[in-house]
């Protein structure tokens, strides 16, 4: 006659976690794969305007990036808004160096597609801008992208 | 039959690739830039002429720093901004007062009558960027409006769907033309 054997020597047996790994590995790669690395921190405080008629930037490598806002630091830059470039608060006669050494990280071939993104503070004044503007005229950065968030259409 | 080989404890390899997980979550940033393309006019070589536009072709749009909005001589809201914009660069009737029309042969849509208006938008120093953002979507959206219509009935198709052949086609049947005068000085100080 055949017995039902019970095994009481274990409690609950284990449980296997070794494919647990594998699933956030994947989550890992595919994190790793849609975003972009930080590249700089900003010293200034932007938040973008919004607009409907808005392109998505291609060709992350080939854009340069400006940015103007109010510094984060107000005692030791001032609360008008300032321009940032790379890691630091700059001015505007700085721009025209700034591209250079953009350009000339990139390939010879890329140059010409070299885009300029402006991201500034929705509060900041034109002035300002267009200071930006004349200067990257002066050096034919004539590429220009103006950064803002999304907005549904009317 | 061999010993059977004890089990790896592989639990504390998830953590670690949490905590790489995590890391990447941190540093990294998800947001896809996105924005409005402008073309800056190149640099003005002494001994350039500005070439001679008839008042008919210009369109003037003025901001000024108090983000008050001009255009035909009055002032005006960004709604009608808009719908101005649109009558002026398609001048349905063919008014004498609204742009003229070049015949232009296009590949892929044939004869078109092009217009040849051209909207100046010119701003203070003092106007904030977002009034300037906002300004420069409305002209934008009603270049993409007029351009989704002709997609539509050329392509049966929105802009945004065609090819890239039939994109620039379009492109040139309606061009984007939104110049940007020097700014001016007044009531703007920073």
């Amino acid at each position: 006659m055949a017995r039902f054997k019970k095994s009481n020597k274990e409690g609950t047996p284990g449980l296997n976690t070794g494919s647990m790994s594998d699933i956030v590995f994947m989550f890992l790669f595919f994190f790793m794969v849609i975003t972009n690395m930080r590249e700089s921190s900003l010293y200034v405080r932007i938040n973008v305007p919004q607009a409907s008629e808005v392109q998505k930037l291609e060709k992350k490598s080939l854009v340069s990036y400006i940015n103007v806002g109010v510094p984060m630091d107000e005692n030791k830059y001032g609360r008008e808004p300032r321009i940032q470039l790379n890691d630091q608060i700059a001015d505007v006669s700085d721009i025209a160096e700034f591209i250079e050494n953009e350009r000339a990280a990139r390939s010879e071939a890329d140059r010409p597609f070299l885009t300029t993104s402006i991201k500034a503070d929705k509060d900041a004044r034109m002035g300002i801008i267009v200071d930006i503007k004349q200067e990257l005229r002066n050096v034919n950065a004539l590429k220009l992208i103006y950064t803002t968030s999304r907005r549904g259409k009317e | 039959m061999g010993k059977k080989c004890p089990e790896l404890n592989s639990g504390s390899m998830s953590d670690i690739s949490f905590l790489l997980l995590t890391f990447f979550l941190l540093v990294s940033s998800i947001n896809t830039d996105m924005g409005i393309p402008r073309r800056l006019p190149p640099p003005l070589q002494p001994g350039m002429v500005t070439p001679d536009v008839h008042k008919r072709n210009i369109f003037v749009v003025k901001i000024n720093s108090q983000n008050m909005l001009l255009f035909d001589g009055q002032t005006g809201d960004l709604k009608a901004l808009r719908a101005r914009a649109k009558e002026f660069l398609s001048n349905p009737n063919d008014l004498s007062n609204l742009p003229e029309k070049e015949t232009v042969d296009i590949p892929l849509l044939g004869p078109m009558r092009v217009s040849q208006g051209v909207i100046s938008l010119q701003n203070d120093r003092g106007t904030s960027y977002d009034m300037y953002i906002q300004v420069q979507n409305e002209l934008m959206a009603a270049v993409n409006e007029m351009r989704d219509e002709l997609a539509l009935g050329k392509f049966g198709r929105p802009y945004t769907d065609l090819s890239n052949e039939q994109r620039s086609a379009i492109d040139k049947a309606i061009p984007a033309a939104i110049s940007e005068a020097e700014p001016t000085k007044i009531g703007g100080n920073k």
